[in-house]
């Protein structure tokens, strides 16, 4: 006797073309060479054509900012996922490397194009060094320190009046060519990209990974844990003064804004919505969150409202987010079954 | 003179902060964002009562204080008893939920200097050279008596018991029949109304601000680090240490030092004793 769907479950299965091009087998069909290149081609194409196809200067503006948090989104989903170093502190690299740059260029006259990557690297070092002290902390504890370097950071510019105070510095050189400073950031975005999920699936992203699942067993097997998360603290934090250091030579003008909460907020809402343990889910994320946001402009904090209401809806109903939904139904597929 | 005076204010104010956070934290193990933004939402709350629909001083303060606690209590039960125990998403939902509220009130055009909550008593009293006003040793007085309640809530009654069973060990308190999840309703409930005490206490002293309400977290996040995560005596002792040391950096250093205490007691305080100086938590939950 079968009565309503009670005797039926749904199963997942990996597609067979997903199972073939897990190996070298791949390389033997164009089809399957396809169905392996496609996304990527699509998501490499789709960012370099974007700012074609957008109308007028403003969303070229937009896109060059999607890219920057998208930066900050990876670096956070990075030290998140792969290393359990969650940090609500992305407001702390943008400033520093925001400050870095702004001082390269305005103190010694160095052209933007040294010093955006200049301030990348230097600033990864100052950010380790600082948060050094607090690596060994776990979970909410790292949470909450990260939270508060960049609110500290930002009282004593204030306080002390250094670096030009509560107004900042300004006169700051833009990058010299329109679509270098459009294409550029568009490329760093995707060789970081890239360049992340290579490094993952290394020996060295293993070990990481192995740190976050568990510290004690990788200290058992007489590895540093304090060295390896230095070593990707520094990665993850050249990255967003990369970030920072982009988005003041976008702007001209760096002061202690570098230091709000949005840089903070916005790639965690990213990284959620777009799905965190990706590495794309947080570009993708960005691609829809920035725009939705400058769109929202009009309304003042309202938008804040939005995207603070859509990150709540996304943690707490949807917390696996839309690019690991997309590759599930991109690899595998469903049907009904008999018990 | 003053110092002693102003210190012991402020610590209580800050003490007043803090509890609703510690008790919040030490039972459901929530760190919970939003609470400098239900310190606000209350003061707005009070405001609409008495000069939207001027109820009575007295209704509003206890009506506040209700509808605070129940909007805690949903904002629990419908959303963040979902995340319940993994700490990074219940901080970021927590603060999302602080960002909408805040923001909302900032879009729905509170904002600027002109909300303020009348005062209880007018007048002043002078203590040793310097004026008081009753406002401020009402805080005092109230402050101290809601510590002392809340002790002996957790002490003497059924619920607060439970509470404290909770806190202890919550598998341990399951097997003796303690609803958690309701516990931890009945939690947050408590600790939106501890917010709505402090903001009916404290607001009248200035305006009702928006900002406030992220100052006010940072504030009860110090204190409860400081005093060590899940202890409420803690937190009431290091209340006192951190007022204390705010009011003499005012007067030393100058004002605008007095959020720099605090957040520097909040990373000095992690980088060196991540339990804080009260602590209850295992030395491998914090640190590797």
């Amino acid at each position: 006797m079968k009565t309503g769907t009670q005797e039926r479950r749904k199963e997942r299965i990996d597609r067979g073309i997903k199972v073939r091009t897990d190996g070298l087998f791949a390389l033997m069909s164009w089809r399957e060479l396809a169905y392996l290149i496609a996304p990527r081609l699509l998501l490499i194409g789709g960012l370099l054509l974007l700012p074609l196809v957008v109308p007028g200067m403003y969303w070229l503006r937009v896109i060059s900012i999607v890219c920057i948090y998208a930066l900050l989104a990876l670096s956070f989903d990075f030290l998140a996922h792969y290393v359990g170093l969650v940090s609500l502190g992305g407001a702390f690299f943008v400033g520093v490397g925001g400050y870095l740059t702004a001082l390269l260029n305005t103190e010694f006259g160095i052209s933007p194009l040294i010093t955006i990557p200049a301030a990348g690297i230097l600033g990864g070092v100052i950010c380790t060094i600082l948060l050094l002290p607090c690596l060994p902390l776990r979970g909410v504890y790292f949470a909450i320190v990260t939270l508060m370097y960049p609110l500290f950071l930002a009282r004593v510019i204030e306080a002390l009046n250094i670096l030009g105070g509560t107004d900042g510095i300004m006169g700051i050189d833009g990058v010299p060519y329109v679509w270098l400073e459009q294409y550029g950031i568009i490329v760093i975005l995707l060789l970081i990209l890239f360049g992340l999920r290579r490094l993952v699936n290394t020996d060295l992203g293993l070990v990481m990974r192995a740190v976050k699942d568990n510290d004690q067993a990788v200290r058992a097997s007489g590895m540093n844990i304090t060295h390896y998360k230095a070593l990707a603290v520094f990665i993850a934090s050249s990255v967003g003064c990369l970030a920072g250091a982009c988005i003041v030579h976008t702007y001209m003008w760096a002061g202690i804004s570098t230091f709000a909460l949005d840089f903070s907020i916005l790639p965690i809402a990213a990284t959620v919505i777009g799905g965190g343990g990706t590495l794309v889910g947080p570009v993708l994320g960005c691609l829809i969150l920035v725009p939705i946001s400058e769109l929202l402009r009009d309304f003042g904090t309202l938008r804040i409202v939005f995207y603070s209401l859509i990150l709540l809806g996304f943690i707490v109903f949807r917390s696996d987010g839309l690019m690991i939904y997309g590759q599930r139904k991109y690899q595998q597929f469903e049907r009904w079954t008999d018990i | 003179m003053d110092i002693l005076i102003y210190g012991t204010i402020n610590s209580v104010a800050l003490a007043l902060y803090a509890l609703g956070f510690a008790l919040v934290y030490g039972i459901c193990r929530l760190p919970n964002f939003a609470h400098g933004a239900l310190y606000v939402l209350s003061g707005f709350i009070a405001w609409t009562m008495i000069n939207t629909l001027n109820t009575n001083l007295w209704v509003a303060v206890v009506a506040t204080i209700l509808v605070t606690g129940i909007i805690g209590a949903i904002i629990y039960r419908l959303f963040l008893i979902r995340v319940r125990g993994m700490e990074i998403s219940e901080i970021i939902a927590s603060y999302a939920i602080a960002l909408a509220i805040l923001e909302g009130l900032r879009w729905g055009g509170f904002r600027g200097m002109t909300y303020t909550l009348p005062v209880f008593i007018e007048g002043s009293i002078t203590i040793g050279g310097i004026s008081v006003d009753y406002q401020r040793i009402l805080v005092v007085v109230v402050g101290a008596a809601l510590v002392a309640s809340l002790w002996l809530f957790t002490r003497y009654t059924r619920v607060g018991l439970a509470l404290r069973g909770m806190a202890q060990d919550e598998r341990a308190a399951l097997m003796l029949g303690i609803d958690s999840d309701m516990m931890a309703v009945v939690a947050m409930g408590m600790g939106s109304m501890l917010a709505a005490f402090a903001a009916i206490l404290l607001l009248p002293l200035g305006n009702i601000v928006v900002e406030s309400g992220y100052n006010v977290l940072i504030l009860a996040i110090a204190v409860c680090i400081v005093g060590g995560l899940g202890s409420w005596m803690g937190a009431v002792l290091a209340a006192f240490l951190i007022g204390f040391a705010q009011i003499l950096t005012v007067v030393y250093l100058g004002a605008h030092y007095q959020m720099m205490v605090a957040l520097l007691a909040i990373i000095l305080t992690l980088i060196l004793k991540p339990s804080g100086l009260f602590g209850q938590q295992k030395e491998l939950e914090e640190r590797v």
